[in-house]
């Protein structure tokens, strides 16, 4: 009796050390997974922290008139922040006004009108769009579409509007290909991919029930999409159109080919102009004095800000969105 | 009656020009796509040649290929992914099994994928500030950094939706038969998930491949063939941004061969990672 009894006692001793050890094992793994969590916290707030650090200089030596004053000349060491935010602010603004309508077109044309067998292909090969690498989009600006743009939109344009007043002096000056409009229009065409992903996946939560009930008063397609769709998709579609915006603002190189990098505001809008993260692609590595690598830094502190608040507020609708979906 | 009509015709009308308008939104996009991989088409494919894989980029005016960037940017992305994965992997489980809907988790997804979305130029100045200012110098390692810290929220975010999109039923399956958590999530949940986990993994390597602006001031580029992590270090974009906005003709053919090979491979993995994703999905 005893001896089983002691048996007993060793096997109870042996079980209890086994789960010990798996929860030991299982709080480990908690801990892991936590860890890598609060390191992308920790990334986030480094970059943060190297970006006003570095900046620090630039805001000394100018205070906050670095960001309202054009000049740009590193051989004076005078930097100021205004042309790179007005180029940044105009080409994102432009591509915007072209990708939104485009965008939301495209998903239209998924959701509603295209057949069913062409769906599938149509809409990866727009998502495709979105794959394909900025620099990629930058080489063929250069090389292609300035060319193309220069010959065949921005001379006629040119020769149609001179001495009209206001669109004369937007689309005056000389045809140099490059520019404000180039570099705009080639965002637009990286960003139409986010718009219309987005905007599809809301349209498709749009309970079928409601289309069917519009569709059964003998309203159109238009009318459906119009006063159905959109309105019940509206926060979804202006979250979308922002996570493009958030894009569009911070793109590098597709902008850095086709702008021209001319630190000045230029009333022409087919003038050369430059944006922030253009100006760092270009200057940072020339950059030779302290000074100047801190303003460099300091314009991409201004990106980083105006994204963080764009994207942010594209989150958030996007979240609430998902709220009301039941998740 | 007449007014009804009238109203009709106008009801039809704006719907025919709604319909085509949206058409031509579509056609406008794929118009694009086409455009631009014809040009890729046409002016990669009469530049490619075997000393591309062979011979190191050449100084202007004479043959050459682009060994040491296709080297350069292999290795960097490798081992960015290398590093990357592990971190993104524990962090998108985190998010998905323990930390669901906590205050810490909501912060860590929120602060991710503005990190996702976020400049990629201000990534190549973080590190920039953090590694190559203290060590006087630009080397592949800092290249290896930039490229991780792009890695990593793309893993997270997708590790997360393919964990939730696994039946509840299988955890609580496992945890019934006695499996400790750790154990269900590594050998129940990540399973399950497995070709789910693998597509962000094949969407960041994508992600990778083209990035060019956080790489321009951390490894630079290097007109030799160098292994070494701790010198600057050539990678195929940088080497495509350089060639391209020089004035010489060969080196533009280097720069459209180069544009050629990265999209082929940026286009490939995608391609790979959606038949993989709608595996997951079904």
């Amino acid at each position: 009796m005893a001896d089983i009894a002691l048996i007993d006692e060793n096997a109870l001793t042996a079980r209890a050390q086994t789960t010990r050890r798996a929860s030991r094992g299982d709080a480990r793994f908690h801990f892991l997974t936590w860890l890598a969590a609060a390191l992308v916290l920790l990334i986030f707030a480094g970059v943060i922290s190297a970006l006003v650090v570095g900046a620090i200089p630039a805001f000394e030596a100018f205070g906050f008139g670095f960001l309202t004053t054009e000049v740009w000349s590193p051989a004076r060491e005078r930097f100021g922040a205004l042309a790179s935010i007005y180029g940044t602010l105009v080409t994102s603004f432009l591509a915007m006004l072209v990708a939104v309508p485009v965008g939301i077109g495209i998903a239209i044309f998924l959701t509603e009108l295209c057949p069913r067998m062409l769906r599938r292909p149509i809409g990866i090969a727009i998502e495709l769009l979105a794959g394909i690498p900025s620099i990629i989009y930058g080489i063929w600006g250069l090389f292609v579409f300035a060319p193309w743009f220069q010959e065949h939109i921005q001379l006629p344009v040119i020769s149609a509007t001179t001495g009209i007043p206001v669109i004369g002096t937007l689309f005056g000056g000389s045809a140099y290909g490059i520019g404000v409009v180039t570099a705009s229009l080639i965002l637009s065409i990286m960003i139409l991919p986010f718009i219309s992903a987005v905007t599809r996946d809301v349209f498709e939560t749009v309970p079928a029930m409601l289309k069917e009930a519009t569709y059964g008063l003998g309203c159109t397609t238009w009318e459906v999409m119009w006063r159905v769709v959109l309105p019940f998709s509206r926060s979804g579609v202006v979250g979308g159109a922002m996570l493009a915006l958030g894009r569009a603002l911070g793109e590098t190189m597709a902008v850095t080919f086709v702008i021209g990098n001319a630190h000045k505001i230029d009333s022409s809008l087919f003038a050369p102009g430059t944006t922030i993260s253009a100006t760092i692609a270009n200057e940072f590595t020339e950059a030779t004095t302290e000074l100047y690598t801190s303003s460099l830094i300091s314009l991409g502190l201004v990106l980083f800000f105006i994204t963080f608040v764009v994207l942010a507020c594209a989150q958030l609708m996007l979240r609430s969105l998902e709220q009301r979906a039941g998740k | 009656m007449l007014a009804n009509r009238a109203l009709y015709a106008h009801r039809r009308l704006t719907n025919m020009a709604f319909i085509v308008l949206s058409i031509g939104a579509a056609i406008f996009g794929l118009i694009w796509l086409a455009f631009i991989l014809g040009a890729l088409l046409k002016e990669g494919i009469s530049a490619l040649s075997p000393t591309l894989f062979t011979e190191v980029t050449p100084p202007p005016g004479s043959q050459g290929g682009l060994s040491n960037a296709i080297v350069g940017s292999v290795m960097m992305s490798v081992l960015a992914v290398l590093a990357g994965t592990p971190i993104g992997l524990f962090a998108g489980t985190y998010l998905a099994e323990y930390g669901k809907h906590t205050r810490f988790a909501f912060v860590v997804r929120f602060v991710n994928d503005i990190l996702l979305s976020a400049p990629s130029i201000v990534t190549g100045i973080f590190i920039y500030e953090v590694l190559v200012a203290p060590m006087h110098h630009f080397s592949g390692w800092a290249g290896v950094a930039a490229l991780t810290v792009i890695v990593i929220p793309v893993v997270v975010r997708t590790t997360e939706n393919m964990l939730l999109l696994v039946p509840h039923s299988l955890r609580e399956a496992a945890t019934a038969l006695g499996a400790p958590m750790s154990f269900v999530i590594r050998s129940v949940t990540w399973k399950a998930a497995q070709a789910g986990i693998i597509t962000g993994v094949l969407l960041a390597v994508a992600r990778i491949s083209g990035e060019t602006a956080p790489l321009l001031f951390t490894a630079l580029g290097n007109n030799l063939m160098s292994l070494k992590l701790n010198a600057p270090m050539a990678s195929l974009p940088v080497v495509i941004f350089q060639y391209a906005l020089s004035p010489y003709q060969d080196w533009h053919t280097l720069a459209w061969a180069g544009a050629l090979l990265v999209t082929a491979t940026v286009l490939t993995l995608s391609i790979i990672a959606r038949l993989l994703e709608n595996k997951q999905r079904n």
